[in-house]
């Protein structure tokens, strides 16, 4: 588990102290994927360098696994960080080795394996990662995605337990980042590796994030499970990071509003409910007239949801509302 | 052909041509040997880096500006007594050695101070979130990186020491610059300048290819 209690980080910059984390405490769990989206400069990359101490916090304690690790002299630091595998937006691969060469490389600076071991181990993420026939390779003769497939082959040659990735995908076309967005999640789930993910795309959340940290200046504004930031967004930043998502300008939302009649409704279903002739049988029931003034139906991660936004008229409207809110659906009222 | 080269005695530049290799050669050997790890270490302590150290980066990029302000011309000269103690004498081969050295290794250690920089910070994080020493960083990433970088920089450096070595047949030096001055200029001998000048170039020539050559090799970017 990675805990922070009450982390906070101030560059300096010419004598004067820039902060970049407000006091901070969050936990999060073994095995899990933990996203993190914000603006740029919102403290992302800052929070996530503590975790393997890249940053030095300014003050308060980071626990892993219930050690501090703030207080590790350098040696333990160093054994430390080889149980956290990093990737980044640019890979970061040493441009003067080979695919192989790379991927032995956090190996060989550990010093602990021996070469046969280095060597089945090498061949079996090149495995892993589907680039065995690169193996001999330099980096600048890979594509982007292939890249990234190194750069986590790399993170994973000691056998972390812990999988940073700042904006991993970020360069990445979007085909080529769903299939490493697989990847990522196929390792959580066969390695039950806890993945700690920066991004600024909601829809990479939406696919492989358990839960969703949200950052603005510094500030963690909104955390919680994906489904649930996801369809109930509270903050500002956060709505904006959905609705941008979801390409809904709020704006031409508000002004369809005012062209509908009734009581306008904004219903969230989730798992199973999303599937169910659920609309079609309160109507008849109490009589109202609906009509879909938006909608969208979708799966975050694993879980299926529905967002429908209708105008309800005629009929008995307070029973319609609890009917919908007895088949265990969400139901806002938006006017 | 035979007329127009009176003055020319062929053994006579051939051991001067000779001689130029010969301190071209050792002399760069020792600007690399002193001037990388000079360079390192003035990467090493500079603003933002692995060992930041403001006052020993400025001790030492000081004495490496003071070097390198210093026209070669005058280095020769005011090197001398330090030549003497250094190998017994200030003439010939081995007494232009350690002047050239003097001005090779800051500038050679500047040109590796650089490459380093151009190396990706990115590089240099991700190997230390391996768990990499200082020293890892170092031997295992920055080095390799930097290889074409230091590689171009050796090829300069032995251009500049190719044109050193010449300016050092003033203080009676030896080689093709020892040879020119003599004969080329003190006796108008126009031919000799004409082939030293030529054998010079031819030098320069063959050193920036085989230094591109290198570099080529080196570069998988
Ligand atoms: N090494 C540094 N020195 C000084 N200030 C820094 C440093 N690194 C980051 N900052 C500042 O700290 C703040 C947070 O930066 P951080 O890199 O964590 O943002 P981010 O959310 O990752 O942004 P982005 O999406 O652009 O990567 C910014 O204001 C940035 O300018
Ligand atoms: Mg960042």
């Amino acid at each position: 588990m990675i805990e922070f209690d009450q982390v906070h980080k101030a560059y300096e910059v010419e004598g004067r102290a820039i902060p970049a984390l407000q006091p901070t405490s969050l936990a999060i769990e073994n095995g899990e994927v933990f996203g993190i989206v914000g603006h740029s400069g919102a403290g992302k990359s800052t929070l996530v360098r503590l975790i393997n101490l890249l940053e030095r916090p300014s003050g308060g304690r980071i626990v892993i696994d219930g050690e501090d690790v703030t207080g590790y002299d350098s040696k333990d630091l160093r054994d430390f960080r080889r149980k956290v595998g990093m990737i980044f937006q640019h890979f970061n691969l040493l441009s003067s080795k080979t695919v192989e060469d790379n991927i032995a490389f956090p190996m060989k600076l550990a010093g602990i394996y021996s070469r046969d071991e280095i060597r089945t181990r090498v061949a079996e993420l090149l495995e892993r990662v589907g680039l065995t026939h690169h193996a001999r390779k330099f980096p600048s003769q890979l594509s982007g995605g292939q890249k990234q497939r190194v750069g986590i082959a790399r993170a994973l040659a000691c056998r972390p337990t812990i999988l940073l990735c700042d904006e991993a995908t970020s360069a990445l076309d979007p085909q080529t980042t769903q299939s490493v967005l697989r990847l990522l999640g196929d390792l959580n789930r066969e390695l039950k590796l806890t993945i700690v993910l920066i991004t600024h795309e909601m829809d990479v959340v939406r696919r492989v994030c358990d839960r969703v940290a949200v950052m603005d200046a510094g500030d963690v504004v909104e955390m919680g499970p994906v489904t649930d930031v996801f369809l109930h967004p509270k903050h500002a930043t956060t709505r904006d990071f959905v609705f941008e998502s979801e390409h809904v300008d709020e704006q031409e939302m508000e002004a369809n509003f005012e062209k509908a009649e009734g009581r306008i409704l904004r219903l969230t279903f989730r798992g199973e409910s999303t599937y169910k002739p659920l609309l079609g049988s309160v109507a008849r029931q109490t009589g109202v007239d609906f009509s879909i003034l938006s909608g969208r139906i979708d799966r975050i991660k694993d879980t299926p949801y529905g967002q429908l936004t209708l105008s309800l008229v005629g009929g008995d409207l307070p029973a319609a509302q609890a009917a919908l809110e007895a088949a265990d659906v969400h139901v806002e009222v938006v006017r | 052909m035979e007329d127009l080269l009176t003055n020319v005695d062929w053994g006579e530049i051939g051991g001067a041509s000779w001689d130029t290799l010969v301190m071209v050669g050792a002399s760069l050997f020792f600007s690399v040997l002193f001037g990388l790890p000079l360079g390192v270490l003035l990467f090493l302590t500079g603003k933002r880096q692995l060992l930041e150290q403001p006052v020993a980066y400025a001790v030492l990029s000081f004495v490496v500006n003071v070097l390198r302000s210093v026209p070669f011309i005058i280095l020769l000269i005011v090197m001398i007594p330090f030549t003497v103690m250094l190998i017994g004498t200030s003439l010939g081969v081995a007494g232009a050695i350690p002047p050239l050295v003097a001005g090779g290794a800051p500038f050679f250690a500047r040109l590796v101070e650089t490459s380093l920089r151009e190396v990706d910070r990115g590089i240099i994080e991700a190997t230390q979130a391996m768990g990499a020493t200082v020293r890892q960083v170092i031997f295992g990433a920055l080095l390799p990186e930097a290889m074409p970088g230091i590689i171009a920089g050796i090829t300069v450096t032995a251009i500049t020491l190719v044109s050193y070595a010449a300016m050092s047949g003033v203080i009676g030096g030896g080689g093709l610059g020892d040879l020119a001055i003599r004969f080329g200029y003190q006796r108008f001998q126009t031919d000799v300048m004409v082939i030293t000048v030529a054998l010079l170039v031819i030098f320069v020539q063959i050193l920036q290819m085989v230094g591109d050559r290198l570099v080529l090799y080196f570069s998988r970017r």
